[in-house]
């Protein structure tokens, strides 16, 4: 019991924990939208994209957040213009968007000849998160959470039927630009938990195990956040007694958890087959 | 921008016909061509016509114009008002491939959707959405399949399950693309008796098919598509006309 509780005697792993569950749990939720409407790869879009956003915001003396939450909102507004016509595919405007953003912040960090101020961006420092740090995602996670409460109904049937949707009216693109709106802001908060490279994972691999178990969407919703919670904990006990970087040990754990989702769905799959 | 917010409910217009259409073209967005060219009928109420022609002819293209989906040239008016002033007044029932069938919801669920249309932003379906959802279920003979995952149903019960969202939402003009496409004769039977029940009440039916062996007996009449325009009736089909706007036949 003694292993359980000796991390938390510190209280950078307290906030560091409060900080990995509020982001695990949210990313999770949203996650199921993103896995669902086949936009995973949007969310890793989003996170890299912030990069530039951080970087003009420290040149400029503006707060990191804002920086970052601005390019990824720009970003996610970019990519729902360029494809909302069909002339040119979602996959390919995340792409063209993405690399230019994030090239651009590279570029920017090179002409500033540092990359030192931004590796915790890049890569997540959840043990420096700070109490401020803890109160703002905190306020970020419910924000995103009772949107998605007080919008589910909208979010689902956009989801898998936007035909039906328009002909009563209720426009999914709008429902869209929203959502990605809330991917922004979820990526950006949760870049001090795992940095810009690994954000992304967090939204897509929690939700795509929990598919693999469940076919009701509260469920899987449910599911999702429990995968999420368990990875949080687990990856920040395994950087605290092996000394290896927490964002990525939380992502490795999601990562083992979906295989583990996948190994059982696949001999469950079998066994109905017989 | 937010209709379905507006929980619009206007009074249809005294008299008129459910359906008005006066379509010069209608083109998919980002499509050289126009898909459909001067299309003038009136559809009165409670009238069940069929939109027959073969893959291509502009079948889908009429309904989806009609219920809002693409953007035309000329007037639509359905029960006197223009399209979107009401939107509970028309039901779409698209093809079987428009929808993603491996969504984690279940068949109650989707029947429930058909109700989203009465309650707008942020209200929840309340014990009587749910009970005309439960009543329409069984009465499609799906009660027994009411919490199972839509993608596993067959054809024929997606189908009626689709019917069931769109006799949910009330709606006085049903459309219905192919509804009877390689479906089961059990289907059938239940679909062909609530079109029938649907009649009775007074809706109206447009409904788009490339069989023309059961025109006469299950409907009013027939409009003939090709190559996105109204033409005369091929092989002498003996159906009631519908009269054009300019009042010669079709």
């Amino acid at each position: 019991m003694n292993w359980l509780l000796a991390p938390l005697q510190f209280t950078f792993m307290q906030t560091g924990l409060l900080a990995a569950l509020l982001v695990g749990v949210t990313c999770a939720v949203l996650g199921v939208y993103v896995v669902l409407r086949r936009m995973a790869f949007i969310g890793d879009a989003l996170a890299h994209t912030a990069l530039p956003g951080v970087v003009v915001a420290y040149l400029y003396g503006w707060n990191l957040f804002v920086g970052a939450l601005a390019a990824g909102l720009l970003t996610a507004l970019g990519i729902g213009w360029i494809s909302r016509r069909a002339t040119v595919r979602e996959d390919t405007a995340i792409g063209v968007l993405f690399t230019a953003m994030f090239a651009l912040g590279i570029l920017m960090l090179s002409s500033m000849r540092s990359y030192r101020d931004f590796t915790h961006i890049l890569f997540g420092n959840i043990l420096g998160v700070t109490r401020a740090d803890l109160l703002l995602i905190a306020a970020m996670c419910a924000l995103v959470l009772l949107v998605l409460a007080l919008f589910h109904k909208e979010l689902e049937l956009t989801s898998f039927d936007p035909l039906h949707a328009q002909v009563m009216g209720l426009s999914p693109d709008l429902v869209r630009y929203g959502l990605l709106a809330l991917l922004a802001l979820m990526v950006v908060t949760g870049l001090k938990v795992a940095g810009v490279v690994l954000t992304s994972a967090l939204l897509v691999t929690p939700a795509a195990a929990a598919a693999m178990l469940t076919n009701r969407l509260p469920r899987m919703m449910a599911i999702a956040a429990l995968l999420a919670a368990c990875s949080a904990t687990a990856g920040l006990y395994a950087s605290y007694y092996f000394s290896v970087a927490a964002g990525s040990a939380i992502v490795l754990t999601c990562a083992l958890l979906f295989g583990a989702a996948w190994l059982y769905h696949s001999v469950w799959q079998a066994g109905a087959a017989r | 921008m937010f209709p379905y917010g507006n929980r619009r409910h206007v009074d249809p217009v005294a008299g008129a016909p459910a359906l008005e259409l006066d379509l010069d073209s209608v083109s998919y967005p980002g499509a050289a061509t126009l898909a459909l060219q001067q299309v003038h009928l009136s559809v009165p109420v409670g009238a069940r016509v069929a939109l027959v022609g073969h893959n291509g002819a502009g079948k889908s293209t009429l309904l989806k114009a009609i219920a809002g989906l693409l953007p035309f040239s000329g007037r639509v008016r359905v029960c006197g008002r223009p399209i979107g002033a009401c939107h509970h007044r028309v039901a779409y029932l698209p093809q079987h491939g428009e929808i993603d069938w491996r969504f984690p919801i279940d068949l109650r669920k989707l029947v429930l959707t058909g109700r989203y249309v009465h309650l707008g932003w942020l209200r929840r379906p309340a014990q009587q959405d749910h009970a005309i959802c439960d009543a329409l279920i069984a009465r499609l003979g799906l009660a027994q399949m009411a919490g199972r995952q839509i993608s596993q149903l067959s054809g024929g019960q997606q189908q009626r399950a689709l019917l069931a969202r769109a006799l949910a939402q009330e709606a006085e003009v049903l459309l219905l693309d192919e509804p009877l496409i390689a479906v089961d004769a059990e289907t059938r039977a239940v679909m062909a008796a609530v079109m029938d029940e649907l009649r009775g009440r007074g809706r109206t039916l447009l409904v788009a098919t490339h069989d023309v062996s059961g025109l006469a007996a299950e409907f009013d009449s027939a409009v003939f598509l090709s190559e996105g325009r109204v033409v005369p009736a091929a092989g002498g089909e003996a159906m009631q006309r519908l009269r054009t706007a300019d009042g010669s036949a079709v």
